[in-house]
């Protein structure tokens, strides 16, 4: 209801709003060509005025303005490719370095551990050297003194057996008789004791 | 009168009456807005490309923005030949941006609502355009009027009918802006009317109406200042690319 009334009213006043209007205007004040040359006139000098200010003055330097703005990030831009670029250079450049030096290293390692092994050899093989000097001269010493021992028992047993036999029987026996025997039974032996 | 929503379209003189020969040239209202839209654009601009940091400020971004924005424009509805026309068109769409905004505020006067200024804009481009045309072409700009691939038979009627298609593009340019500018202010007039007739208890109504048209408005000021510049660049494009 209150609806109804309310669309009402404005239908309403609608009407009687047209209405005033109908009755108080002549029409569009826009066809009333009282000012129409001031218009024009006006028009014609504003817009001219504005047209040659912006086309001689503003639009070229905006226009400027942007070009330079461009082209300084195009520099830009460019100058940072070219620090990329450099950078990269350098990487390999560094790379390259460290490779270089790791095979020298290698280099070094390897003639280090040569020397050492060579010097090594070098005191080994004058340790063998001295060793089979030393053994050689213990050889000799003991076939010496191994050539020498049958004599020695010899002898002793030959004067133990007098020794012996003086104190058995109390006779003085030949030393060359008992040598004789002595020989004859280490002679026999021998082959027992050093087995040649 | 002030319920009259036709009464802010009138035009009347501010200051003495100036006469050259027979001829009434007085400053009037409509004067005194084109003058304040000028100048605004002027400044904006001016203030705009004054100094260039890389960084822009609003002022120039504003300015750049709008530059760019008509280049663009232009460029794709006329192509790079319409290059030289880039500062008229640029001029004749922040003019007619600016008419129709400045009519936005209360109690100001729109420039663009009335036929007689968007009618000589209208004019000026249609004979430039055609005046453009045909040093381009010569006489061959009147194929213009020919299509291609039309039959012999109906080719007399197409030839009269692009004729008049043509020779009305000033009209339709200047009444279409016009219309859409007094209409939508004597909309809006009337529905501030209602507010005051309908009071305290039914004025709501027609106020919200009134908040809503004005955006509906800014929306048109800007369009209609768009569909100007774009029709130009269009009616060039005809001129400096003939396409039949």
């Amino acid at each position: 209801m209150i609806k109804k009334i309310f669309f009402q009213s404005i239908f309403l006043s609608f009407l009687f709003s047209m209405e005033a209007f109908a009755a108080e205007s002549g029409g569009m004040p826009q066809l009333n060509p009282e000012f129409w040359i001031s218009q024009i006139f006006w028009l014609t000098i504003t817009f001219g005025i504005l047209y040659v200010v912006l086309s001689k003055l503003i639009l070229p330097k905006i226009s400027s303005n942007l070009e330079i703005r461009k082209l300084q990030i195009v520099e830009n831009i460019e100058a940072a490719e070219k620090q990329r670029e450099q950078s990269e250079l350098n990487i390999e450049e560094y790379e390259k370095i460290v490779q270089n030096s790791k095979g020298e290293a290698k280099i070094y390692f390897k003639q280090a551990r040569e020397q050492l092994l060579k010097s090594i050899n070098l005191k080994k093989d004058a340790l063998d050297k001295e060793l089979n000097e030393e053994i050689q001269k213990a050889e000799s010493e003991i076939q010496e003194l191994r050539d020498k021992a049958p004599e020695k028992i010899n002898k002793i047993a030959v004067e133990t057996s007098a020794d012996l036999l003086h104190q058995l029987i109390g006779a003085e026996v030949n030393n060359s008789s008992i040598s004789a025997i002595v020989d004859d039974l280490s002679r026999r032996k021998m082959n027992e004791y050093y087995g040649n | 009168m002030a319920t009259n929503p036709m009464h802010q379209f009138e035009v009347y003189r501010i200051g003495p009456e100036i006469k050259l020969g027979a001829i009434d040239i007085s400053f009037t209202n409509a004067s005194l807005f084109m003058v304040i839209s000028s100048l605004a654009i002027l400044l904006i601009f001016n203030l705009g490309s004054k100094k260039n940091s890389l960084l822009p400020n609003k002022v120039q971004l504003l300015a750049e923005l709008s530059y760019s924005f008509v280049s663009k424009m232009i460029s794709d509805t006329a192509g790079s030949k319409a290059k030289p026309y880039f500062a008229f068109i640029f001029s004749l769409f922040m003019f007619v941006l600016f008419c129709n905004m400045f009519g936005m505020i209360p109690y100001a006067f729109t420039v663009t609502s009335h036929i007689i200024v968007t009618f000589i804009l209208a004019s000026f481009i249609f004979i430039g355009v055609t005046i453009i045309g045909f040093m381009k072409h010569g006489l061959g700009y009147l194929k213009l009027f020919v299509p291609s691939g039309v039959p012999a038979v109906l080719l007399p009627l197409i030839v009269v009918i692009e004729i008049i298609s043509y020779l009305s593009r000033p009209v339709s340019l200047s009444v279409r802006l016009f219309a859409n500018m007094m209409a939508g202010h004597t909309m809006m007039k009337v529905f501030g009317g209602f507010v005051i007739s309908l009071g305290i208890v039914g004025g709501w109504l027609p106020l919200s109406f009134s908040v809503a048209l004005t955006g509906l408005e800014i929306l048109v000021a800007f369009l209609q200042a768009y569909v100007f510049a774009i029709l130009t660049c269009i009616y060039l494009n005809d001129a400096l690319n003939l396409h039949h």
